[in-house]
Protein backbone atom coordinates (compact mmCIF):
# COMPACT_ATOMS: atom_id res chain seq x y z
CA UNK A 1 0.00 0.00 0.00
CA UNK A 2 1.15 3.90 -0.34
CA UNK A 3 1.66 5.67 3.26
CA UNK A 4 2.88 8.83 4.29
CA UNK A 5 6.25 8.35 5.63
CA UNK A 6 8.58 9.99 8.25
CA UNK A 7 11.96 10.34 7.32
CA UNK A 8 13.02 13.03 9.72
CA UNK A 9 12.66 16.03 10.65
CA UNK A 10 10.94 18.45 8.00
CA UNK A 11 11.14 15.50 5.69
CA UNK A 12 8.30 13.36 4.37
CA UNK A 13 7.55 11.60 1.91
CA UNK A 14 4.86 8.71 0.60
CA UNK A 15 6.73 5.56 -0.31
CA UNK A 16 4.92 1.18 -0.75
CA UNK A 17 4.76 -0.26 2.56
CA UNK A 18 3.06 -3.49 3.89
CA UNK A 19 -0.48 -3.19 3.71
CA UNK A 20 -1.44 -4.02 7.90
CA UNK A 21 -2.84 -7.18 8.93
CA UNK A 22 -4.73 -8.07 12.16
CA UNK A 23 -2.13 -8.58 15.05
CA UNK A 24 -4.79 -9.40 18.04
CA UNK A 25 -8.06 -11.00 17.67
CA UNK A 26 -10.01 -8.06 18.33
CA UNK A 27 -8.22 -5.76 15.52
CA UNK A 28 -9.77 -4.22 12.48
CA UNK A 29 -8.14 -3.12 9.31
CA UNK A 30 -9.71 0.21 7.73
CA UNK A 31 -9.18 1.18 4.38
CA UNK A 32 -8.81 5.01 5.19
CA UNK A 33 -11.05 7.33 2.89
CA UNK A 34 -9.60 10.42 3.91
CA UNK A 35 -7.69 11.74 6.53
CA UNK A 36 -6.00 14.57 7.84
CA UNK A 37 -3.35 16.28 9.66
CA UNK A 38 -3.48 18.18 12.97
CA UNK A 39 -1.30 20.72 13.93
CA UNK A 40 0.04 18.47 16.41
CA UNK A 41 1.30 16.17 13.39
CA UNK A 42 3.66 19.00 13.14
CA UNK A 43 5.30 18.22 16.45
CA UNK A 44 6.39 15.42 14.82
CA UNK A 45 7.18 16.88 11.61
CA UNK A 46 9.56 19.43 13.46
CA UNK A 47 11.52 16.90 15.38
CA UNK A 48 10.04 17.45 18.06
CA UNK A 49 8.32 14.31 20.08
CA UNK A 50 10.88 11.39 21.56
CA UNK A 51 10.59 8.13 19.70
CA UNK A 52 9.49 8.97 16.22
CA UNK A 53 11.33 6.54 14.40
CA UNK A 54 12.45 7.19 10.62
CA UNK A 55 9.30 5.23 8.36
CA UNK A 56 6.67 5.95 10.80
CA UNK A 57 3.32 7.18 8.91
CA UNK A 58 1.80 9.64 11.18
CA UNK A 59 -2.23 9.94 11.00
CA UNK A 60 -4.45 9.86 13.92
CA UNK A 61 -7.63 11.48 12.36
CA UNK A 62 -8.98 9.39 9.37
CA UNK A 63 -12.50 7.42 8.60
CA UNK A 64 -12.79 4.67 6.26
CA UNK A 65 -14.21 1.66 5.40
CA UNK A 66 -13.69 -1.63 7.44
CA UNK A 67 -11.21 -4.07 5.23
CA UNK A 68 -10.95 -6.77 7.72
CA UNK A 69 -11.58 -7.81 11.32
CA UNK A 70 -9.91 -10.26 13.49
CA UNK A 71 -12.15 -13.39 14.67
CA UNK A 72 -13.42 -11.88 18.03
CA UNK A 73 -14.59 -8.40 16.79
CA UNK A 74 -18.97 -7.98 17.47
CA UNK A 75 -19.55 -5.14 16.47
CA UNK A 76 -17.89 -4.07 13.12
CA UNK A 77 -18.40 -5.99 9.67
CA UNK A 78 -16.30 -5.81 6.19
CA UNK A 79 -17.94 -3.04 4.33
CA UNK A 80 -18.77 -0.68 7.48
CA UNK A 81 -18.42 3.25 7.06
CA UNK A 82 -16.59 3.69 10.22
CA UNK A 83 -14.84 7.21 11.99
CA UNK A 84 -12.56 6.25 14.32
CA UNK A 85 -11.26 8.33 17.53
CA UNK A 86 -7.70 9.17 17.66
CA UNK A 87 -7.51 7.71 21.28
CA UNK A 88 -7.11 3.76 20.76
CA UNK A 89 -9.21 2.62 23.97
CA UNK A 90 -9.75 -1.50 25.05
CA UNK A 91 -12.57 -0.29 26.90
CA UNK A 92 -11.73 -2.81 30.12
CA UNK A 93 -8.77 -0.80 32.14
CA UNK A 94 -9.15 0.75 35.34
CA UNK A 95 -9.38 4.67 33.07
CA UNK A 96 -11.31 3.30 30.24
CA UNK A 97 -14.05 1.61 32.66
CA UNK A 98 -14.45 5.03 33.84
CA UNK A 99 -14.58 7.25 31.19
CA UNK A 100 -10.99 7.94 30.72
CA UNK A 101 -10.66 6.72 26.79
CA UNK A 102 -7.67 9.16 26.38
CA UNK A 103 -5.48 7.33 28.98
CA UNK A 104 -5.88 3.95 27.95
CA UNK A 105 -3.56 1.65 29.69
CA UNK A 106 -3.45 -1.06 28.13
CA UNK A 107 -2.49 -0.09 24.66
CA UNK A 108 0.52 1.75 24.90
CA UNK A 109 3.80 -0.47 26.40
CA UNK A 110 5.97 2.24 25.65
CA UNK A 111 4.66 4.71 28.19
CA UNK A 112 2.38 4.49 31.40
CA UNK A 113 1.98 8.19 31.11
CA UNK A 114 0.35 8.19 27.73
CA UNK A 115 -2.85 6.43 26.55
CA UNK A 116 -2.31 5.47 22.81
CA UNK A 117 -2.75 7.34 19.69
CA UNK A 118 -2.57 6.20 16.26
CA UNK A 119 0.46 7.65 14.25
CA UNK A 120 1.76 9.76 17.20
CA UNK A 121 5.36 8.24 17.72
CA UNK A 122 6.24 5.14 20.37
CA UNK A 123 5.99 7.62 22.82
CA UNK A 124 2.29 7.11 22.15
CA UNK A 125 2.31 3.14 21.32
CA UNK A 126 3.72 2.75 17.82
CA UNK A 127 0.69 2.22 16.04
CA UNK A 128 1.38 3.22 12.20
CA UNK A 129 -1.82 5.81 11.71
CA UNK A 130 -4.09 6.77 8.76
CA UNK A 131 -1.94 8.92 6.42
CA UNK A 132 -2.23 6.06 4.32
CA UNK A 133 -4.63 3.48 2.58
CA UNK A 134 -4.89 0.97 5.36
CA UNK A 135 -4.64 1.56 9.32
CA UNK A 136 -4.77 -1.09 11.84
CA UNK A 137 -7.47 -0.24 14.32
CA UNK A 138 -7.11 -2.01 17.49
CA UNK A 139 -10.08 -3.29 20.02
CA UNK A 140 -12.40 -2.23 16.90
CA UNK A 141 -14.89 -3.56 19.34
CA UNK A 142 -14.56 -0.28 21.65
CA UNK A 143 -13.26 2.83 19.48
CA UNK A 144 -14.71 2.46 15.82
CA UNK A 145 -18.37 4.22 15.76
CA UNK A 146 -20.19 3.35 11.37
CA UNK A 147 -20.93 7.12 10.42
CA UNK A 148 -24.70 8.12 10.16
CA UNK A 149 -25.92 8.10 6.99
CA UNK A 150 -27.09 11.75 7.53
CA UNK A 151 -22.92 13.12 8.46
CA UNK A 152 -20.84 13.49 5.45
CA UNK A 153 -17.15 12.08 5.67
CA UNK A 154 -15.67 15.41 6.27
CA UNK A 155 -17.82 16.16 9.09
CA UNK A 156 -17.33 12.58 10.49
CA UNK A 157 -13.20 13.66 10.06
CA UNK A 158 -13.37 16.26 11.89
CA UNK A 159 -15.18 14.68 14.84
CA UNK A 160 -12.08 12.31 15.47
CA UNK A 161 -10.43 14.49 17.42
CA UNK A 162 -10.34 18.52 16.05
CA UNK A 163 -14.47 19.15 16.68
CA UNK A 164 -14.55 16.82 20.29
CA UNK A 165 -11.28 18.13 21.32
CA UNK A 166 -12.36 21.65 21.21
CA UNK A 167 -15.39 21.37 23.02
CA UNK A 168 -13.64 19.14 25.45
CA UNK A 169 -11.33 22.22 26.24
CA UNK A 170 -14.19 24.45 26.44
CA UNK A 171 -15.53 22.07 29.08
CA UNK A 172 -12.77 21.84 31.34
CA UNK A 173 -13.05 25.43 31.51
CA UNK A 174 -16.49 24.62 33.32
CA UNK A 175 -17.77 27.99 31.12
CA UNK A 176 -20.55 29.39 32.81
CA UNK A 177 -23.32 31.43 31.89
CA UNK A 178 -22.04 35.40 30.89
CA UNK A 179 -18.11 34.03 30.87
CA UNK A 180 -15.51 35.48 29.28
CA UNK A 181 -13.14 33.22 27.53
CA UNK A 182 -10.20 34.10 25.79
CA UNK A 183 -8.95 31.03 23.49
CA UNK A 184 -5.40 30.87 22.54
CA UNK A 185 -5.15 29.91 19.01
CA UNK A 186 -7.34 29.84 16.12
CA UNK A 187 -6.27 26.41 14.78
CA UNK A 188 -9.12 23.79 14.27
CA UNK A 189 -9.00 23.13 17.77
CA UNK A 190 -9.74 26.72 19.05
CA UNK A 191 -11.87 27.32 16.70
CA UNK A 192 -13.91 24.54 17.47
CA UNK A 193 -13.04 25.62 21.41
CA UNK A 194 -14.65 28.80 21.11
CA UNK A 195 -17.97 27.91 18.61
CA UNK A 196 -18.48 25.32 22.21
CA UNK A 197 -17.99 27.92 24.65
CA UNK A 198 -20.74 29.83 23.14
CA UNK A 199 -22.85 26.46 23.41
CA UNK A 200 -22.48 26.35 27.40
CA UNK A 201 -23.65 30.42 27.50
CA UNK A 202 -20.35 32.25 27.37
CA UNK A 203 -21.10 35.99 27.40
CA UNK A 204 -17.39 37.19 25.21
CA UNK A 205 -15.57 34.82 23.42
CA UNK A 206 -11.82 36.36 22.64
CA UNK A 207 -9.70 34.44 20.46
CA UNK A 208 -5.74 35.18 20.09
CA UNK A 209 -3.77 33.96 17.18
CA UNK A 210 -1.12 35.75 14.97
CA UNK A 211 -2.01 34.25 11.15
CA UNK A 212 -4.39 36.70 9.53
CA UNK A 213 -6.79 34.02 7.69
CA UNK A 214 -7.23 32.29 11.31
CA UNK A 215 -8.49 35.42 13.05
CA UNK A 216 -10.92 36.14 9.96
CA UNK A 217 -11.88 32.18 10.71
CA UNK A 218 -12.51 32.84 14.40
CA UNK A 219 -14.83 36.45 13.86
CA UNK A 220 -16.75 34.07 11.05
CA UNK A 221 -16.76 30.85 11.87
CA UNK A 222 -16.36 31.25 15.74
CA UNK A 223 -18.67 34.86 16.34
CA UNK A 224 -15.62 35.59 18.48
CA UNK A 225 -13.51 39.07 19.22
CA UNK A 226 -10.10 38.80 18.13
CA UNK A 227 -6.29 39.45 19.12
CA UNK A 228 -3.53 39.67 16.59
CA UNK A 229 -0.43 39.33 18.70
CA UNK A 230 1.73 40.17 16.19
CA UNK A 231 0.31 43.49 16.65
CA UNK A 232 -0.31 44.54 20.37
CA UNK A 233 2.51 45.63 22.40
CA UNK A 234 1.59 42.53 25.94
CA UNK A 235 -0.70 40.05 25.17
CA UNK A 236 -2.17 40.06 28.74
CA UNK A 237 -2.22 44.09 29.17
CA UNK A 238 -4.10 43.88 26.28
CA UNK A 239 -6.72 41.32 27.43
CA UNK A 240 -6.71 42.48 30.96
CA UNK A 241 -7.57 45.95 29.22
CA UNK A 242 -10.04 44.42 27.23
CA UNK A 243 -11.79 42.73 30.72
CA UNK A 244 -11.92 45.45 33.04
CA UNK A 245 -8.79 44.90 34.59
CA UNK A 246 -10.51 42.00 35.90
CA UNK A 247 -9.30 39.18 33.10
CA UNK A 248 -10.81 36.28 31.53
CA UNK A 249 -13.28 33.62 33.43
CA UNK A 250 -11.26 31.20 31.75
CA UNK A 251 -8.58 31.10 29.33
CA UNK A 252 -7.62 27.84 26.97
CA UNK A 253 -4.65 26.61 25.53
CA UNK A 254 -5.39 25.04 22.22
CA UNK A 255 -1.85 25.82 20.86
CA UNK A 256 0.29 23.98 22.63
CA UNK A 257 3.89 22.63 22.04
CA UNK A 258 5.36 25.31 19.49
CA UNK A 259 3.58 28.72 21.04
CA UNK A 260 5.56 31.30 19.10
CA UNK A 261 6.14 34.82 21.15
CA UNK A 262 9.27 34.23 22.99
CA UNK A 263 12.32 33.54 21.42
CA UNK A 264 14.03 32.06 23.53
CA UNK A 265 11.75 29.69 24.86
CA UNK A 266 11.36 29.03 20.83
CA UNK A 267 14.81 28.10 20.44
CA UNK A 268 15.24 25.48 22.87
CA UNK A 269 11.81 23.94 21.89
CA UNK A 270 11.89 24.54 18.19
CA UNK A 271 15.55 24.50 17.32
CA UNK A 272 17.24 22.97 20.07
CA UNK A 273 14.58 20.53 20.32
CA UNK A 274 15.41 19.85 24.09
CA UNK A 275 12.43 20.71 26.07
CA UNK A 276 8.42 19.50 25.72
CA UNK A 277 7.61 22.68 24.03
CA UNK A 278 7.43 26.30 24.09
CA UNK A 279 4.66 27.16 26.70
CA UNK A 280 4.05 30.57 25.82
CA UNK A 281 0.47 30.30 25.32
CA UNK A 282 0.10 28.56 28.57
CA UNK A 283 1.59 31.03 30.41
CA UNK A 284 0.07 33.80 28.94
CA UNK A 285 -3.68 31.74 29.77
CA UNK A 286 -2.07 31.68 33.65
CA UNK A 287 -1.68 35.58 33.27
CA UNK A 288 -4.64 36.71 31.18
CA UNK A 289 -7.03 34.96 33.45
CA UNK A 290 -8.70 36.18 36.42
CA UNK A 291 -7.77 35.22 40.05
CA UNK A 292 -9.92 32.05 40.96
CA UNK A 293 -10.44 31.35 36.80
CA UNK A 294 -9.87 28.42 34.89
CA UNK A 295 -6.86 27.36 32.86
CA UNK A 296 -8.05 24.39 30.67
CA UNK A 297 -5.05 22.76 28.27
CA UNK A 298 -6.14 20.88 25.11
CA UNK A 299 -2.88 21.74 23.45
CA UNK A 300 -0.21 18.91 23.10
CA UNK A 301 3.46 18.82 24.68
CA UNK A 302 5.85 16.37 24.75
CA UNK A 303 6.60 14.28 28.05
CA UNK A 304 9.69 16.34 28.70
CA UNK A 305 10.07 19.50 30.86
CA UNK A 306 8.06 22.73 29.99
CA UNK A 307 8.76 25.87 32.11
CA UNK A 308 5.73 27.18 33.24
CA UNK A 309 4.80 29.58 35.95
CA UNK A 310 3.54 27.80 38.36
CA UNK A 311 3.64 30.36 40.62
CA UNK A 312 1.36 32.73 39.36
CA UNK A 313 -1.05 29.75 38.88
CA UNK A 314 -0.90 29.17 42.28
CA UNK A 315 -0.59 32.62 43.91
CA UNK A 316 -3.81 33.49 41.53
CA UNK A 317 -5.66 30.33 42.90
CA UNK A 318 -5.96 29.09 39.38
CA UNK A 319 -7.93 25.91 38.33
CA UNK A 320 -6.25 23.59 35.81
CA UNK A 321 -7.72 21.34 33.94
CA UNK A 322 -6.12 19.35 31.09
CA UNK A 323 -6.15 15.71 29.24
CA UNK A 324 -6.71 13.90 26.14
CA UNK A 325 -9.58 14.30 24.88
CA UNK A 326 -11.78 10.83 25.26
CA UNK A 327 -13.48 11.24 22.02
CA UNK A 328 -16.27 8.29 21.67
CA UNK A 329 -17.34 10.12 25.04
CA UNK A 330 -18.10 13.21 23.13
CA UNK A 331 -20.26 12.06 19.75
CA UNK A 332 -23.75 11.58 20.97
CA UNK A 333 -23.86 15.45 21.96
CA UNK A 334 -21.86 16.87 19.27
CA UNK A 335 -23.67 14.54 17.05
CA UNK A 336 -26.97 16.18 18.42
CA UNK A 337 -25.30 19.44 18.10
CA UNK A 338 -24.33 18.86 14.22
CA UNK A 339 -27.94 17.25 13.18
CA UNK A 340 -29.65 20.55 14.51
CA UNK A 341 -27.47 23.04 12.81
CA UNK A 342 -25.71 24.59 15.50
CA UNK A 343 -22.24 23.99 13.15
CA UNK A 344 -20.81 22.36 9.82
CA UNK A 345 -17.47 20.90 11.20
CA UNK A 346 -15.87 20.30 7.77
CA UNK A 347 -16.17 24.32 7.50
CA UNK A 348 -12.49 24.40 8.91
CA UNK A 349 -10.93 22.35 6.46
CA UNK A 350 -9.26 24.80 3.75
CA UNK A 351 -7.19 22.63 1.50
CA UNK A 352 -7.50 19.15 -0.06
CA UNK A 353 -4.61 16.98 -1.22
CA UNK A 354 -3.49 13.61 -2.79
CA UNK A 355 -2.14 11.35 -0.07
CA UNK A 356 0.76 11.69 -2.92
CA UNK A 357 1.46 14.82 -2.13
CA UNK A 358 1.68 14.64 1.65
CA UNK A 359 5.19 15.99 1.51
CA UNK A 360 3.25 19.56 -0.10
CA UNK A 361 0.75 19.37 1.97
CA UNK A 362 3.04 19.36 5.40
CA UNK A 363 5.18 22.01 4.14
CA UNK A 364 2.26 24.51 3.35
CA UNK A 365 0.74 23.90 6.70
CA UNK A 366 4.11 24.53 8.89
CA UNK A 367 4.43 27.33 7.63
CA UNK A 368 0.63 28.61 7.29
CA UNK A 369 0.74 29.34 3.99
CA UNK A 370 -1.84 29.97 2.05
CA UNK A 371 -4.55 30.57 4.67
CA UNK A 372 -3.61 26.84 5.36
CA UNK A 373 -5.84 26.06 8.38
CA UNK A 374 -6.74 22.30 8.28
CA UNK A 375 -5.75 20.03 5.60
CA UNK A 376 -6.84 16.31 4.63
CA UNK A 377 -5.79 14.08 2.20
CA UNK A 378 -7.42 11.62 0.18
CA UNK A 379 -5.52 8.25 -0.93
CA UNK A 380 -5.75 7.88 -4.75
CA UNK A 381 -8.60 4.87 -5.60
CA UNK B 1 -12.64 47.08 37.62
CA UNK B 2 -11.84 44.32 40.51
CA UNK B 3 -11.46 47.44 42.96
CA UNK B 4 -15.24 46.94 43.62
CA UNK B 5 -17.47 43.97 43.88
CA UNK B 6 -19.07 44.82 40.70
CA UNK B 7 -18.06 42.32 37.19
CA UNK B 8 -17.85 44.23 33.99
CA UNK B 9 -21.08 44.38 31.91
CA UNK B 10 -21.01 42.20 28.81
CA UNK B 11 -21.53 44.19 25.35
CA UNK B 12 -24.95 41.81 24.65
CA UNK B 13 -27.53 40.23 26.71
CA UNK B 14 -28.39 36.52 26.30
CA UNK B 15 -31.33 37.30 24.17
CA UNK B 16 -29.03 38.88 21.45
CA UNK B 17 -26.39 36.07 21.57
CA UNK B 18 -29.23 33.00 21.60
CA UNK B 19 -30.02 35.53 17.84
CA UNK B 20 -26.64 35.63 16.24
CA UNK B 21 -25.20 32.64 17.44
CA UNK B 22 -26.40 29.21 16.55
CA UNK B 23 -27.00 26.68 19.31
CA UNK B 24 -26.07 30.09 22.05
CA UNK B 25 -26.67 28.31 25.70
CA UNK B 26 -27.81 24.64 24.29
CA UNK B 27 -25.00 23.59 26.74
CA UNK B 28 -25.78 25.66 29.74
CA UNK B 29 -26.44 22.96 31.78
CA UNK B 30 -23.30 21.04 32.71
CA UNK B 31 -25.40 18.05 32.85
CA UNK B 32 -25.32 17.97 29.32
CA UNK B 33 -22.27 18.49 28.79
CA UNK B 34 -20.41 14.92 28.07
CA UNK B 35 -17.25 14.07 29.93
CA UNK B 36 -19.19 15.16 33.16
CA UNK B 37 -18.37 13.62 35.42
CA UNK B 38 -14.73 13.14 34.73
CA UNK B 39 -14.91 9.60 36.53
CA UNK B 40 -17.96 7.12 35.87
CA UNK B 41 -19.09 4.13 37.58
CA UNK B 42 -16.75 1.65 36.27
CA UNK B 43 -18.32 0.00 33.27
CA UNK B 44 -16.15 -1.77 31.20
CA UNK B 45 -19.24 -2.60 28.74
CA UNK B 46 -20.12 0.99 28.59
CA UNK B 47 -17.33 1.46 24.95
CA UNK B 48 -18.24 -1.86 23.80
CA UNK B 49 -15.54 -4.45 25.27
CA UNK B 50 -17.06 -7.51 26.01
CA UNK B 51 -14.00 -9.21 27.98
CA UNK B 52 -13.25 -8.00 31.38
CA UNK B 53 -9.02 -8.49 30.91
CA UNK B 54 -8.33 -8.30 26.81
CA UNK B 55 -6.04 -10.91 25.42
CA UNK B 56 -2.90 -10.78 24.74
CA UNK B 57 -1.04 -10.18 21.50
CA UNK B 58 1.35 -12.28 20.17
CA UNK B 59 5.01 -10.75 21.42
CA UNK B 60 7.37 -12.15 18.19
CA UNK B 61 10.01 -10.63 19.11
CA UNK B 62 11.72 -8.83 22.04
CA UNK B 63 9.53 -5.60 22.62
CA UNK B 64 10.77 -2.64 24.54
CA UNK B 65 8.21 -1.14 27.28
CA UNK B 66 8.39 1.38 29.94
CA UNK B 67 9.35 0.10 33.29
CA UNK B 68 6.89 2.04 35.00
CA UNK B 69 4.63 -0.87 33.23
CA UNK B 70 4.31 -4.17 35.23
CA UNK B 71 4.73 -5.58 31.65
CA UNK B 72 4.28 -5.76 28.30
CA UNK B 73 0.49 -4.42 27.51
CA UNK B 74 -1.96 -6.70 26.25
CA UNK B 75 -1.95 -4.81 22.96
CA UNK B 76 0.95 -3.19 21.50
CA UNK B 77 2.10 -1.49 18.45
CA UNK B 78 4.18 -3.16 16.26
CA UNK B 79 5.47 -0.89 13.58
CA UNK B 80 9.17 -0.13 13.30
CA UNK B 81 10.59 -2.26 15.68
CA UNK B 82 14.10 -1.02 16.92
CA UNK B 83 17.28 -2.02 15.05
CA UNK B 84 20.64 -0.53 14.23
CA UNK B 85 22.71 1.66 17.30
CA UNK B 86 19.38 3.96 17.58
CA UNK B 87 17.52 0.77 18.44
CA UNK B 88 20.32 -0.70 20.76
CA UNK B 89 20.00 3.47 22.23
CA UNK B 90 16.07 3.06 22.97
CA UNK B 91 16.74 -0.23 24.06
CA UNK B 92 18.79 0.96 26.62
CA UNK B 93 16.69 4.13 27.69
CA UNK B 94 14.21 1.62 28.13
CA UNK B 95 15.16 -0.50 29.84
CA UNK B 96 17.63 1.95 32.09
CA UNK B 97 15.38 4.67 32.77
CA UNK B 98 11.69 4.91 33.82
CA UNK B 99 9.94 8.06 32.49
CA UNK B 100 10.27 10.49 35.24
CA UNK B 101 14.24 10.49 34.53
CA UNK B 102 15.28 13.12 32.18
CA UNK B 103 17.67 10.88 30.75
CA UNK B 104 15.13 8.26 29.37
CA UNK B 105 13.85 11.25 27.06
CA UNK B 106 17.20 12.79 26.16
CA UNK B 107 18.38 9.55 25.23
CA UNK B 108 15.22 8.88 22.91
CA UNK B 109 15.59 12.11 21.22
CA UNK B 110 19.55 11.43 20.89
CA UNK B 111 18.34 7.75 19.25
CA UNK B 112 15.79 9.80 16.90
CA UNK B 113 18.81 12.02 15.34
CA UNK B 114 21.00 8.94 15.46
CA UNK B 115 17.79 6.80 13.39
CA UNK B 116 18.07 9.76 10.63
CA UNK B 117 21.57 9.85 10.20
CA UNK B 118 21.64 5.74 10.05
CA UNK B 119 18.86 5.79 7.14
CA UNK B 120 20.73 8.42 5.54
CA UNK B 121 23.93 6.71 5.48
CA UNK B 122 22.29 3.46 4.40
CA UNK B 123 20.62 4.45 1.64
CA UNK B 124 23.10 5.35 -0.66
CA UNK B 125 25.30 2.16 0.30
CA UNK B 126 22.30 0.13 -0.33
CA UNK B 127 22.20 1.37 -3.80
CA UNK B 128 26.05 1.19 -4.51
CA UNK B 129 25.96 -2.02 -2.95
CA UNK B 130 23.26 -3.19 -5.07
CA UNK B 131 24.79 -1.44 -8.34
CA UNK B 132 27.98 -3.13 -7.88
CA UNK B 133 26.77 -6.57 -7.43
CA UNK B 134 24.63 -5.86 -10.59
CA UNK B 135 27.64 -4.68 -12.37
CA UNK B 136 30.05 -7.46 -10.82
CA UNK B 137 27.54 -10.01 -11.63
CA UNK B 138 27.30 -9.22 -15.53
CA UNK B 139 30.75 -9.27 -16.15
CA UNK B 140 30.94 -12.95 -14.15
CA UNK B 141 28.14 -14.35 -16.60
CA UNK B 142 29.53 -12.11 -19.81
CA UNK B 143 33.27 -14.02 -19.02
CA UNK B 144 31.72 -17.75 -18.34
CA UNK B 145 29.80 -16.73 -21.74
CA UNK B 146 32.40 -15.50 -23.45
CA UNK B 147 34.55 -19.10 -22.14
CA UNK B 148 31.61 -21.13 -23.22
CA UNK B 149 32.20 -20.06 -26.91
Amino acid sequence: MRAMVYRGPYRVGVEDKERPRVEHPNDAVVRVTVAAICGSDLHLYHGLIPDTRVGHTFGHEFVGVVEEVGPSVERLRPGDRVMVPFDVSCGSCWYCARGLLGNCHNVNANAAAVGGIYGYSHTAGGFDGGQAEYVRVPFADVGPEPIPAWLADEDALMLTDALPTGYFGAQLGDVGEGDVVVVFGAGPVGLFAARSAWFMGAGRVVVVDHVAERLAKAREFAFAETVDLGVVDDVVVHLKEATGHLGADVAIDAVGAEAVGAPLQHAAASWLKLTGGSAVALNWAIDAVRKGGTVSVVGAYGPIFVPVKFGDALNKGLTLRMNQCPVKRQWPRLLEHVRAGHLRPSDVITHRYDLEDVAEAYETFSAKRDGCIKPVLVPSP
Amino acid sequence: MPYTAATPPLPETPEELRARIPGWGADLDPAVRPSYPKLLPPDVTRYGAHWTEPERQTEHAPRERSVEHAHLTPVFGTAQPLHGLAGALRRHAYARFSEARAAHWLLLVAADRLDVVEHRLAAPATRRALAGAAVAGAAVLGARAVARR
